[in-house]
């Protein structure tokens, strides 16, 4: 091709996805983006993955981001399209999931004029991307899909959306991707302030009840490395946030497990009693510090790093505020703390680890071990086991979710995908399929339960039409579990619609998309299911275990308590 | 407390929504806003008036900087600065009150910028307290309409605000 031949926007499109190295777009055609399809489909560097439903769609690649080190791209159409989009828009979103959404628009001169599948895309999704753009000028979409990818992943992350009017896609332009797109409104600051951090490692070092905290930034940043190595070098206890798991190894002694609402005692504790707490890419969620006039009550030091400057000083008042990339910040922290003999106060450290110890072992995660029952925390368990602690693990939203992030001991970053922030239910089964093309010869197994499975339910059929051999573990107790949970607790056991009635046969619903299906009642045959599913490598396999419809996460801090006000069983109600 | 924030941001389409989006969607206050582009036609200087605590307005600058389009914010209200507003009335203006409105417009240092045998629209510029003041200066009753333009703000003496 000549430098100067002229391409339709359609073609600008594929050709900016292949500048940015894009392998797999997921989406559903519609009339708005029929020229992208067809430009689509006269080349084959970037491969289409036909969802069920646009809400699949988004969440594979949501899933893709979160999985790899690689950026999701989805391609919706106009009207529907968009608004189907909308949910695993929300979803990245609140997570910081760098993904780019390709959305296709009615012509620039029908805008406005109430046209057919006309919404506004850009007005609709505005509060749920980092940034949106409505390209009304062939000439601009390249620069514009260029600065889409550029600003989904720097920075905090987040969702872009390009929303692309059907006439731009056929008018033709010279193609020029440029290879930077400056733009003197963004410039992201990664390195932190050097007077700030010798101050937080002043702080580290004369801690004497440190606690290190880490959510989603440290994965986002891909600074696990120097996560372990800073926690390791320094002996301290280290806790993650559900959007944080695998962040620092789970198999360590010195992981005191996730903190918050069904966070374990000790890191509750922890939490609460540190003297100084250092807070990294995590953002003080009320899922997880409590009640924030409780959690504050408790005097100690905070140091939080972060890249959003927003996120500091949100919800708690912190002493030494970084702003910065996290992974710069803590290659900083720990050249500042190996330049220098000081370390903490050895005897001091050792009474804390004491006294944490001390809290673990009132083993707060214990469960009934000899019941009749299947524990849905036992499938977890068998399910670590069975992979060695090394599949990636997708969940929806409920108890599952929960039991999956506190028994499946994640040792590396990315493994454990989940909507930590929106709370989407069905996101389960499109996110094992993202991850699954993300990393095709890996173990995916997607944890989820009776009622979120059948929200993205038809991704059945893409599962079958890719091949994807994805694992679905239902932990099926027959209720909406975390409704039914809160509502024993605090609405007086009034199961107000909380209970699924007239679920289908899993099994047979399985197999009538053309994979196998199970069906687990008894305890004894649940690792022996999980073992078989695991064999069966190039087919998706519907394991569904008949849970005990009783069984509550423990511990539970109730909504608007303090960290320590903690629930440990159900003989506590 | 009330403070005014101005912003240089990108002349782009939707830009206004985004702030005035921000602002709703996380229940700050807004009680005047004000867009215009600057001497560089690629830019727009908006200033907003809001009330919070500091916590708040904190926040606010914060979200304002996350937003891709703006590209400075400053709270004026943290140091020196002029504020103006623009207000047109139009009153009734019939019998001995002719005279009384044309002088309350001098006191106040406005100009009547168009006037029939029953009305006159008086134009008055100031900060909020003055166009206040005359509101509360003449007789309500006589008021047929004001529109007001919502405050404009700059720094003082070297204080710029520029890209
Ligand atoms: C889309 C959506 N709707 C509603 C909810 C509220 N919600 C949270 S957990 C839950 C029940 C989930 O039930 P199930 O998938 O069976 O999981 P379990 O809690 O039983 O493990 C509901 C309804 C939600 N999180 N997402």
């Amino acid at each position: 091709m000549s430098a100067n031949e002229e391409l339709t926007g359609a073609e600008i499109v594929v050709r900016c996805l292949q500048e940015e190295n894009v392998e797999h777009v997921f989406g559903y055609p519609g009339g708005a983006v029929l020229y992208i399809y067809d430009a689509l489909f006269n080349q084959d560097r970037v491969k289409h993955i036909l969802v069920r439903h646009e809400q699949g769609a988004v969440h594979a690649a949501d899933a893709y981001s979160r999985s790899s080190d690689r950026i999701g791209v989805c391609l919706v159409t106009s009207g529907p399209g968009v608004t189907n989009a909308v949910t695993g828009i929300a979803t990245a979103y609140l997570d910081s999931i760098p993904m780019v959404i390709l959305t296709g628009q009615v012509p620039t001169h029908a805008i406005g004029l109430d046209a057919f599948q006309e919404c506004d895309t850009v007005g609709i999704t505005r509060p749920i991307v980092k940034h949106n753009f409505l390209v009304k000028d062939v000439r601009e979409l390249a620069a514009t899909i260029r600065k889409a990818f550029y600003i989904a992943r720097t920075g905090r992350p987040g969702p872009v959306l390009v929303d692309i009017p059907k006439d731009v896609t056929a008018k033709k332009a010279v193609f020029q991707y440029p290879a930077e797109v400056p733009m003197r409104s963004y410039n992201p600051v990664l390195k932190g302030h050097t007077g700030q951090i010798k101050k937080a490692v002043q702080m580290i070092l004369s801690a004497r009840r440190p606690m290190i905290y880490t959510g989603g930034g440290v994965i986002l940043s891909d600074s696990s490395r120097e996560l372990n190595e800073l926690v390791d070098m320094l002996g301290f206890p280290c806790t993650n946030t559900l959007m944080g798991l695998g962040a620092y190894k789970a198999s360590d002694r010195k992981f005191v497990g996730m903190p918050g609402m069904h966070g374990t005692y000790e890191a509750n504790l922890a939490m609460q009693n540190c003297d100084v707490l250092v807070a990294i890419g995590a953002r003080f969620d009320d899922r997880v510090i409590g009640n924030p006039a409780d959690f504050a009550k408790h005097q100690r030091q905070i140091i939080h790093i972060d890249i959003d400057p927003s996120s500091i000083s949100k919800r708690v008042k912190v002493d030494v505020p970084i702003v910065g990339d996290v992974k710069e910040v803590m290659i900083e922290v720990i050249r500042q703390i190996r330049a220098t003999d000081v370390r903490p106060d050895p005897r001091a450290l050792a009474d804390w680890w004491k006294q944490i110890e001390e809290w673990r072992s009132r083993d707060c995660l214990k469960y009934d071990r000899s019941s009749e029952k299947i524990k849905p925390q036992y499938v977890v368990e068998k399910l670590w086991e069975a992979t060695g602690g090394d599949a990636f693990i997708t969940s929806d939203v409920g108890q599952h979710q929960m039991w999956a992030a506190q028994f499946y001991r994640f040792d590396k970053p990315r493994r454990w995908i989940n909507s930590g922030g929106l709370g989407t239910m069905g996101v389960g089964l499109p996110y094992a399929m993202g991850v699954q093309m993300a990393h095709p010869q890996a173990t995916v197994a997607c944890i989820t339960g009776e009622a979120s499975i059948q929200m993205c339910l038809q991704e059945l059929s893409t599962c079958k039409q890719y091949r994807l051999p994805v694992k679905v573990l239902n932990l099926n107790n027959g209720y909406l579990g975390m409704v039914r949970q809160w509502q024993q607790i605090e609405y007086g056991s009034r199961y107000s619609e909380s209970y699924i009635e007239a679920l289908p046969d899993f099994v047979k619903l399985a197999e009538s998309y053309g994979h196998i299906g199970m069906q687990i009642t008894r305890p004894a045959d649940v690792e022996g299911a999980i073992r078989e599913a695991l064999s069966r490598k190039d087919r998706t396999v519907f394991m569904d275990f008949l849970t005990d419809p009783a069984e509550n996460v423990w511990p539970m801090v109730q909504a608007g308590k303090g960290l320590t006000q903690m629930l440990l069983g159900s003989e506590e109600l | 407390m009330r403070h005014i924030i101005s912003i240089l941001l990108e002349n782009e389409a939707g830009a206004l929504s985004r702030v005035a989006g921000l602002f709703s969607a996380r229940g700050y206050n807004i009680e005047t806003l004000t867009v215009a582009p600057t001497e560089d036609a690629s830019l727009s200087r908006m200033t907003i008036v809001t009330v919070g605590s500091d916590d708040v307005i904190e926040q606010i600058t914060k979200h304002l900087n996350r937003l891709i389009e703006v590209v400075k914010v400053v709270d004026l209200s943290e140091g020196s600065h002029i504020e103006r507003e623009l207000m047109l009335v139009k009153v009734r203006a019939t019998g001995k009150e002719r005279e009384e409105m044309k002088r309350m417009a001098e006191i106040f240092r406005g100009r009547v910028i168009d006037v029939t045998d029953k009305t006159y629209t008086i134009e008055l510029t100031g900060d909020v307290a003055k166009l206040d003041a005359f509101i509360e200066a003449i007789d309500r009753a006589l008021i047929l309409e004001t529109v007001r333009t919502g405050v404009s703000g700059i720094g003082r003496g070297e204080r710029v605000l520029k890209v």
